[in-house]
């Protein structure tokens, strides 16, 4: 176990290092830094003026020393003109003789967002706050729902039930975010279409619509009408599959012999189901909910930006769309080290909960 | 004129699809009279589902085929006042027409939209899906059947590619800077050979033994694949322009060309590890111990011996991989990368809906609907013909 858990932590560390050093690479590209000139110093440089503006912030650099600096394993640049010493690390005003000699990621020094005009950690970390409640609100809905079905639908394979519960979720799987979020808009919040109208012609509704269209608000106060439509959407996307996967191991576990048995022996169907047949069809699920976590990361950015609530999934597509090359590394890095997490737990949980995986 | 209601709106919509109607009438009466013939596309009309979602796709399909006769306006024509307008409206000072479904937030015919919107989903998704199989398949039979050092290294290469947020590698390779540094088309490059070598290596295999045969083919192969290959990159004013204009037959635009790329990119790491797992459970069986016993090369198994018998996992993934690079189309058009925002597919005007969507709602829930209908087709088309392959 010590020795997989080791493989496997090597691995990651290995993948994220090149992941990274592939977003370095495309997002630190020469149209990009020369964008970034641009819009950091003056629009209206001329093509010498941008070459000495990449050189003096130190971009002129090879790529992979740049990519130690950012890092953190390689000291950042310094460069003394005229008697003034300005460095990757020594902030505006700082003696470079006092400024520490590496200033990375690993020093937890992530760097200074250019669209927010804030440093990149705090932007981070509050946003990654945001976006957790989300997923959490979630999660509470998606797990329980999808599991309930699969298991319904499985209970009895080829039943009525399982056949509109199998189509429900076939349909789920076929309706990304921005159509669910679009139909779902649509049908609750807004003020012409769907049932708010209604409602509030009946004297049922106080404001103009049922649900708010935006999750705007849901920043300062998190309330059951400004929240439900984007978890809803983000749900509704991932119910399908992970029932889909409770309905397949369902069924195969209820066509086992000890299920069989128990029930020869007499034991009621609920008896069966709730004792023997769950815990063992329960185990596969499990891997796919953990699976679903870089999906959500997906939905997160679709349903955020469609509801703007300004989370991560909203950073992120801001820092992609206005060349913000720091606030994009960091988003980058933490996903994937989101994905690469949960495969880990998910691996690991797999072996806890199925005794007859060994591994060597 | 007056507005239209609701019933005469959906027999007015109804009667446009007339040719699409008449075409589905057609494909099933056809297939149903000779379904025992027709091997697993006929037991495909035994299963209620499969048959559903086969008629929605081909309904997309025949839509797609048929869209100048269906459209009933230009999908790129603004008429003044027709701004936001709701479904059923006269279109101004023409007898006899209506904006069907609304006009969006430029004024436009939301419907003719719709329908020239499928036109570029249908040419664009299965295409892609295709490249991403080829790419797909070529890499993980090796990987499966030699494993090995070449296996972990592909195997690292795949996951690193599936750990990338899918709109974050995205918005890396469809940006303008990007686009300008050539990148995509250089990815293309390499992608694109892939379906070259499966033909090439495939024919080499199974005929090497009649060296004049298979070197005619082989020829033939190269030339033509290479012909296209190279008329499908090149493009004059970009980083890859070197075919001369007289005999650049394929004429892609550079930002469909992108998309393209970056969705077969996507999709092939995942077509990868299912080849990859089919071959690993395949090649234990008898007759590929009996065909290596036989002195077989390994690419005749892998290609002629392990693939057709990996066939029905993989044609029901084939059906929601579609699906699933509809869905990655529809994305891209939602955050506007890519597609040029004049262009009608659905997830760009969904895009543009959006905005107002509070307000007027028909403008992006007519193409969601449309995303929504193919996709589920396709699903149930997978599910069907999964039910059906098992009963053998």
């Amino acid at each position: 176990m010590l020795k997989f858990l080791l493989r496997r932590l090597l691995t990651m560390v290995l993948t994220a290092l090149c992941l990274t050093f592939v977003v370095f690479y495309l997002t630190n590209l020469p149209p990009n830094l020369e964008k970034l000139a641009k819009s950091e110093a003056s629009a209206r440089m001329s093509d010498e003026d941008v070459a000495k503006w990449i050189e003096n912030h130190g971009f002129a650099q090879p790529v992979l020393v740049r990519y130690g600096e950012w890092l953190g394993l390689l000291p950042g640049w310094t460069r003394t003109e005229g008697g003034v010493t300005t460095g990757r690390c020594i902030e505006s005003g700082q003696d470079a003789a006092t400024a520490p000699l590496r200033c990375g990621i690993l020093q937890g020094d992530w760097g200074q967002s250019t669209v927010f005009k804030e440093s990149v950690a705090s932007i981070i970390g509050t946003r990654l706050a945001a976006t957790g409640w989300l997923m959490l609100c979630v999660m509470l809905v998606m797990v329980p729902t999808s599991l309930l079905i699969g298991v319904l639908s499985g209970m009895r394979e080829g039943s009525r039930l399982d056949r509109g519960l199998s189509i429900f979720s076939i349909a789920s799987t076929a309706t990304p975010e921005y159509v669910s979020g679009v139909v779902l808009i649509a049908l609750f919040a807004s003020t012409t279409t769907g049932i708010s109208p209604l409602l509030h012609e009946w004297g049922w509704i106080q404001g103009k619509t049922l649900f708010m269209g935006t999750a705007t608000s849901a920043l300062d106060k998190i309330t059951f009408w400004n929240f439900t439509l984007p978890v809803m959407t983000i749900a509704l996307y991932g119910i399908g599959y992970i029932a889909r996967m409770t309905r397949a191991s369902m069924t195969e576990v209820m066509t086992a012999q000890y299920i069989r048995t128990a029930r020869l022996k007499g034991v009621g169907f609920r008896q069966v189901v709730m004792k023997h047949a769950l815990r063992n069809a329960l185990i596969a699920p499990f891997t796919v909910i953990m699976l679903q976590f870089p999906w959500l990361l997906n939905g997160v950015v679709i349903v955020e930006t469609l509801f703007n609530y300004k989370g991560f999934g909203w950073t992120l597509v801001q820092a992609a769309g206005n060349n913000d090359i720091e606030l994009l590394l960091a988003c980058s890095v933490v996903a994937v080290i989101v994905v690469l997490v949960t495969q880990l737990i998910s691996d690991i949980g797999y072996v806890f909960l199925n005794p007859r995986i060994r591994l060597a | 004129m007056d507005a239209l209601s609701w019933g005469q709106i959906l027999l007015k919509v109804a009667l446009q699809f007339i040719p699409v109607w008449i075409a589905l009438a057609l494909t099933f009466g056809l297939s149903i009279a000779f379904k025992r013939r027709l091997g697993l596309y006929g037991k495909l009309y035994d299963s209620p589902v499969g048959m559903i979602g086969f008629a929605l796709v081909m309904f997309w399909v025949f839509t797609a085929a048929f869209a100048p006769i269906i459209m009933t306006q230009d999908p790129l024509t603004q008429i003044s006042g027709m701004k936001n307008i709701l479904p059923g409206t006269p279109v101004r000072g023409v007898e006899g027409t209506w904006y069907l479904l609304g006009g969006d937030n430029l004024a436009r015919d939301v419907f003719s939209r719709m329908v020239a919107g499928s036109t570029v989903v249908i040419q664009i998704a299965p295409m892609a899906t295709l490249f991403a199989f080829m790419v797909g398949i070529t890499l993980g039979l090796p990987a499966g059947y030699y494993g090995g050092a070449l296996d972990t290294g592909l195997s690292f290469a795949a996951n690193l590619i599936l750990a990338f947020p899918v709109i974050l590698l995205f918005y890396l390779l469809v940006t303008p800077e990007i686009v300008t540094s050539g990148l995509p088309q250089y990815l293309g490059m390499v992608l694109f050979l892939f379906p070259l070598i499966f033909l090439v290596v495939m024919i080499n295999s199974r005929l090497y033994v009649k060296p004049p045969l298979r070197n005619a083919l082989i020829a033939g192969v190269v030339i033509i694949g290479g012909w296209l290959y190279l008329s499908l990159l090149s493009s004059p004013g970009t980083k890859i322009d070197v075919l001369p204009p007289a005999i650049d037959v394929i004429e892609v635009p550079g930002n469909i060309l992108i998309v393209f790329v970056s969705v077969v990119f996507v999709n092939a790491p995942t077509v990868f590890r299912i080849i990859r797992g089919l071959v690993l459970d395949i090649k234990s069986r008898d007759y590929v111990a009996a065909s290596q016993t036989r002195g077989e090369g390994p690419w005749y198994i892998m290609l002629w011996e392990i693939l057709p018998n990996a066939r029905g996992p993989l044609i029901v993934d084939f059906c929601l991989r579609i699906g699933y690079t509809t869905i990655l189309l529809g994305t891209l058009g939602f955050f506007g990368l890519g597609l040029s925002p004049e262009s009608p597919d659905w997830g760009s005007t969904i895009n543009a809906g959006r905005r107002l969507l509070s307000i007027y709602a028909h403008p992006a829930i007519v193409p969601a609907i449309a995303l929504m209908s193919l996709v589920l087709g396709l699903n149930l088309l997978a599910d069907g013909l999964r039910e059906e392959s098992l009963k053998d």
